[in-house]
């Protein structure tokens, strides 16, 4: 079963194992890791990633990758926290696989997360004119 | 070789019903490269959630696409329902079912109109929009909006579907058979359209996978996902139907997968219809505790993803919503390079992105008065189409 799969592949580096129902289970793991547990994910065990959600916890940031295995339906939502609020950094996964391109987009101009490695880290929805360091859905965003 | 020119289609653009902007880098009569450039029609939806009611958010994401409109609020409720640990009652997945199902005959006949357009066809267009619009009516009969639904509901949906109008439905699948059957069979003989869409566009599985795409589109490059049957949601692993999938990954296979689509989803409808119970339409939600949960619904163009977060107050603190084309549309950057311009009207449209047209509107001054009916704005149009007639007789 892919669910032991992951869980013995990934013993060191797996923290918080929530299975919430057999079909979505949670999960943290370190930033560090995060690429090489993506290239498992996608090349060796086949999962789509379904897209990237990211949230303002107002101490750290957190991304959650949505993993789907088509196979058997389940989706695995892979965890990763950032806890320097001033310079929120993790790798882009744009060298492995191209759907990740325009979600890191739209990730950096929402909440103002840096990709490493993007190609073109520009703005994706957002109009070239928007001021800088205004990142409308961090909690602390005001209009003015 | 000849000078690299660039052709920008967009933001506005005859061919567009939506504002987004393809710049064509062409040598000669063939383009070599594309960019990509959206944005103009952000409404920052996700942040206005976190502003609205549990209740509310449904009414707000419906108005995300005016055409696969159930499939954003059914995903929502399905993610709060996920949250809850909750199920519906039965008779509440089977109407789910019925009301997802009509709006993919709908969604799909309108993309084969289109496409029909966009190839110079024309009379595809009118055949197809001519059988979309009973289904149209059937949505007015049911939920009394012709888009826009407001079927679905934490917990259950909104209304009931009455049983006076059981046989309206099954009427209008029975005489949309022979429609279809003469689509599958136009398409399948035609020249005209084998020659415009085979081998043109061609994304192949690998780029497929790699992009991540959804839908009709992963399943015309050979890529056998759907979220109905992968993560079976309502009732879709009590019925009969099949997913459609080719492997040529051209236009052709892209148009094949739709067309045989609508027949399963009318065979869905019909065994909905032979299957549904009587009962209750919802089951009761009074709080929603903190948590998270996901729901995925199978919209027309794909899989439709959501995550809401809780903290126990009556308003989600993070909803994010995923729409199918943001992974498909990226596709193009593979799919258009490489022919010519004039298969790059119909590439770009093959993945479907997501066009709004509402067919009908009212005008309103600032004081809220109604200048306009619909009747009048439609007896304009029709005093217009006759002046253009006369002014051509006249020639």
């Amino acid at each position: 079963m892919i669910k032991e799969e992951i869980k013995r592949r990934l013993e060191k580096n797996i923290k918080d194992w929530v299975v919430k129902n057999p079909k979505r289970i949670y999960f943290t793991i370190e930033s560090k890791d995060l690429k090489e547990t993506v290239k498992l994910f996608y090349q060796k065990m086949k999962l789509r990633l379904s897209t990237v959600t990211g949230i303002d916890n107002l101490t750290n940031f957190e991304l959650i990758y949505h993993f789907s295995c088509d196979k058997t339906g389940e989706l695995f939502n892979l965890r990763v926290f950032l806890s320097d609020r001033d310079k929120p950094e993790i790798d882009s996964l744009c060298d492995i696989f191209e759907s990740s391109n325009w979600v890191e987009r739209e990730i950096h101009e929402m909440l103002g997360i840096k990709f490493k490695g993007h190609p073109n880290l520009t703005h994706l929805l957002l109009d070239d004119t928007w001021p800088k360091n205004k990142y409308p859905l961090r909690k602390d965003y005001s209009n003015e | 070789m000849s000078e690299r020119r660039v052709i920008p289609i967009g933001p506005y653009h005859p061919l567009q019903e939506e504002p987004e902007f393809f710049k064509l880098i062409v040598e000669g009569e063939r383009v070599v490269d594309l960019e990509i450039e959206i944005g103009y029609n952000h409404r920052g939806i996700e942040k206005l959630a976190e502003a609205k009611h549990w209740d509310q958010v449904p009414f707000a994401v419906e108005r995300i696409c005016g055409i696969c409109s159930t499939s954003h609020p059914f995903a929502y409720c399905l993610a709060v329902e996920d949250l809850l640990g909750i199920t519906v009652p039965e008779r509440a997945h089977y109407i789910r079912m019925i009301i997802d199902e009509l709006q993919r005959l709908h969604s799909h006949l309108l993309w084969l109109g289109l496409a029909g357009h966009f190839i110079g066809y024309n009379t595809i267009w009118m055949w197809a929009w001519k059988a979309r619009e009973p289904v149209l009516d059937l949505f007015e009969l049911i939920t009394g909006n012709r888009q826009h639904y407001a079927m679905m509901k934490i917990g259950g949906v909104r209304r009931d579907i009455k049983d006076e109008n059981y046989p309206a439905i099954k009427k209008m699948v029975k005489e949309l058979y022979p429609t279809l059957k003469m689509f599958a069979k136009a398409v399948n003989d035609d020249p005209i359209i084998q020659k415009r869409t085979k081998d043109v566009g061609i994304l192949s599985k690998e780029q497929a996978i790699s992009f991540g795409v959804l839908g009709p589109i992963a399943r015309a490059s050979g890529w056998d996902i759907d979220v109905r049957r992968d993560d079976s949601y309502a009732l879709y692993d009590t019925v009969k139907w099949s997913v459609i999938v080719q492997k040529e990954g051209d236009i052709y296979a892209k148009i094949l997968v739709r067309v045989l689509e609508m027949f399963e989803s009318c065979s869905i409808i019909e065994q909905c219809l032979n299957k549904i119970p009587k009962g209750d339409i919802e089951t009761e939600v009074r709080d929603i505790p903190a948590g998270e949960g996901i729901g995925r619904v199978e919209a027309p163009r794909g899989e439709c993803f959501h995550y809401i977060r809780s903290d126990g107050t009556n308003r989600p603190i993070r909803h994010k919503i995923r729409a199918p084309s943001l992974m498909n549309v990226p596709s193009n950057l593979v799919t258009v390079p490489g022919y010519t311009i004039s298969d790059a009207a119909i590439t770009l449209a093959a993945v479907d992105p997501c066009y709004c047209c509402t067919e009908r509107s009212a005008a309103f001054l600032k004081t809220g008065k109604k200048i306009l009916t619909g009747e009048e704005l439609v007896k304009l149009s029709q005093e217009k189409t006759e002046q253009l007639k006369k002014e051509y007789d006249k020639k």
